[in-house]
């Protein structure tokens, strides 16, 4: 193995793609890992080659974001599939911290192991989704999971479409939809129309994002989309795939039926943080960022020496102020490493921390709409999956919970609700709501312990070369 | 939107046309085929296009991957999981 990096940056979304910007810039010997065959993350996500997509604000702040990172000296290992970290302070007691070790899955080809001295994880969010009868059904996808059809590939996902949950995408959805020819059959927003009259004034500061989601909302109003404020699903109905979905008022009543071939929903973004939690670094539970997330300084670093996290994955605070908290991150750990100097340091943190303080306003706003709502929880039907790779239903957790389990661990090990092939990304929210509704909260309740892989790889890429055959198999002693 | 040139690639023995490069679970929804096999208690379908929920998980030429991440190739043969 060669020697290691200065600096291994985990994603390239807008937060990993500064961050390793600014850090190769200034000299540092930094890799940058991602999964995507392009650096662009969710917001940013670059179409496959090929696919000419019209130049709109987020392709221009993508493509500055690219443009930058080309030129810096960063070595990009895109169509990486990070799956096993360690070394850091992974070693036996009382041993010397190590570099850190990530092990990667190239597309094809040979599984990879690299070193670095400092890492930064800049791996995002996932969607929650809060379960209800029908959210299995063929035609209901996840509302972030929409963007990327629509955004990356131009593909609809259906023709007639019911879009629901919480936060701006509801509405960037149910714009692109109309826009790209289909019709959008009901909004439903979890939000009241005075929950976004509070959140507005915090986007003063970004006017850009303010008037497209002004101009989002009239197109909606020009085509008459029905928007249902403070409703939610209350089932997708249908044979084989959806066909209608039944909204409600949060408030109770009678519900609504709107026939469909889609439904969009989602009810927010989680930070990501399998790989803090494998690092063992502290994390607090913060429902308004989203729910679990590391504890961090000002300047992004975690617990655990040389490690950082920067971006969604730190507690959502949107697009705008990844980058600003990418570049913190990255400057904290040259500091860190000694290749910055205080006096450096403190004058090159500067912008970048107003920049973040600025844009973390309203994306904290964004962040709290879209936090997790009890509400949902308490409306999950007893026969409804929750875990879907197991197919553990709510009646099974709750009978897991009378029988004695108290957090999360006992959970997955009383019921497999979180040990299929999604690792709990899925359940992980619902499940973890209701074991807190018995014990009094998600700090008690807990998170599964981060294991690894941190993604599903092949058995052949953990083993490598190594073959059965080859274990050395000593001669039996003569009796 | 422009897209690149179509290629031919089957699921299921059908056989389906596709922009080259496009994910292959958008290339099944865009096709009509949302339904992609059966897991315990409830049918499986893309959900989060993203790499996240294993939903979309399908065989490429014998092996195992997830149509969100695969992009469409000429003749590749996609078989249920
Ligand atoms: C599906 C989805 C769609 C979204 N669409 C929008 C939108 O249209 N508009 C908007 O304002 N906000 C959107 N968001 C919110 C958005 O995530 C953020 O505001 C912004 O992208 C955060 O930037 P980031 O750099 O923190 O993370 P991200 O942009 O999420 O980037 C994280 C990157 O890390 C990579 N990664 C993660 N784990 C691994 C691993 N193990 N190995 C290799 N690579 C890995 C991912 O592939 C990804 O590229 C979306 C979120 C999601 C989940
Ligand atoms: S659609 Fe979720 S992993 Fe592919």
């Amino acid at each position: 193995m060669s020697a290691p990096f200065d600096l291994a940056v985990l994603g390239a979304g807008p937060a990993g793609m500064a961050a390793a910007t600014e850090a190769a810039r200034r000299g540092a010997r930094v890799v940058l890992l991602e999964e995507s065959p392009a650096p662009g993350g969710q917001v940013y996500r670059a179409a496959p080659p090929g696919f000419l997509v019209p130049p709109d604000p987020d392709r221009r702040a993508g493509d500055a974001l690219r443009a930058a990172l080309a030129t810096s000296g960063t070595t990009l290992l895109l169509g990486h599939r990070v799956w096993g970290l360690g070394g850091g302070p992974l070693v036996p007691q009382g041993a010397p911290p190590l570099p850190f070790r990530v092990d990667a899955l190239p597309p094809d080809g040979a599984p990879l192991t690299l070193e670095a001295r400092a890492l930064i994880l800049c791996a995002g969010t996932h969607e929650r989704i809060i379960p209800f009868p029908g959210w299995t059904l063929p035609g209901v996808i996840g509302l972030a999971a929409a963007t990327i059809l629509l955004k990356a590939q131009g593909v609809l996902p259906g023709r007639r479409v019911v879009v629901a949950g919480a936060g701006p995408l509801l509405y960037a959805v149910a714009a692109k939809l109309l826009k790209a020819g289909a019709e959008v059959a009901a909004i439903a927003d979890l939000a009241t129309q005075g929950e976004w009259a509070r959140a507005l004034p915090t986007l003063t500061a970004r006017p850009d994002l303010l008037a497209r989601g002004l101009a989002w909302r009239a197109a909606l109003a020009t085509k008459g989309v029905p928007v249902l404020a403070a409703h939610r699903v209350v089932a997708a109905e249908g044979a084989d795939a959806v066909e209608r979905v039944r909204l409600q008022a949060l408030s109770g009543g009678t519900s609504e039926s709107f026939d469909c071939d889609a439904l969009c929903v989602g009810h927010g973004l989680v930070p990501a943080t399998e790989a803090t939690r494998v690092f063992r670094a502290a994390h607090r539970y913060a429902r308004e960022s989203g729910g679990w997330v590391p504890v961090l300084d000002a300047d992004r670093r975690t617990s655990v020496p040389l490690l950082y996290v920067a971006g969604d994955g730190g507690g959502v605070r949107g697009a705008a102020a990844a980058p600003a908290a990418g570049r913190l991150a990255a400057l904290a750990a040259l500091r860190d490493l000694g290749l910055l100097d205080g006096r450096a340091h403190a004058r090159a943190r500067r912008r970048p921390a107003l920049e973040h303080w600025r844009a973390a306003q309203g994306g904290a706003a964004m962040a709290r709409m879209m936090a997790l709502r009890p509400a949902l929880v308490d409306a999950i039907a007893p026969e409804t999956v929750v875990c879907r790779c197991e197919g553990v239903t709510r009646a099974e957790i709750e009978a897991a919970l009378d029988d004695g389990a108290t957090e999360m661990n006992q959970l997955k090990q009383f019921t497999r609700c979180g040990m299929g092939p999604c690792q709990g990304r899925v359940c992980g929210e619902a499940a973890a709501e209701l074991v807190a509704r018995r014990v009094g909260g998600r700090e008690r309740a807990g998170f599964a312990t981060g294991r690894l892989p941190l993604r599903p790889v092949p058995m052949e890429a953990v083993l490598g070369d190594f073959d059965y055959a080859d274990i050395p198999v000593p001669a039996p002693a003569p009796l | 939107m422009a897209r690149p040139a179509e290629v031919a690639f089957s699921f299921d023995g059908a056989t389906l046309r596709a922009p080259v490069g496009e994910s292959l679970a958008a290339a099944l929804i865009a096709a009509g085929l949302r339904r992609l096999g059966e897991g315990p208690g409830s049918p499986r379908a893309a959900f989060c296009m993203m790499g996240t929920c294993q939903q979309c998980l399908v065989r490429v030429d014998g092996r195992l991957a997830q149509a969100c991440l695969v992009p469409v190739r000429a003749g590749m043969a996609v078989t249920p999981a």
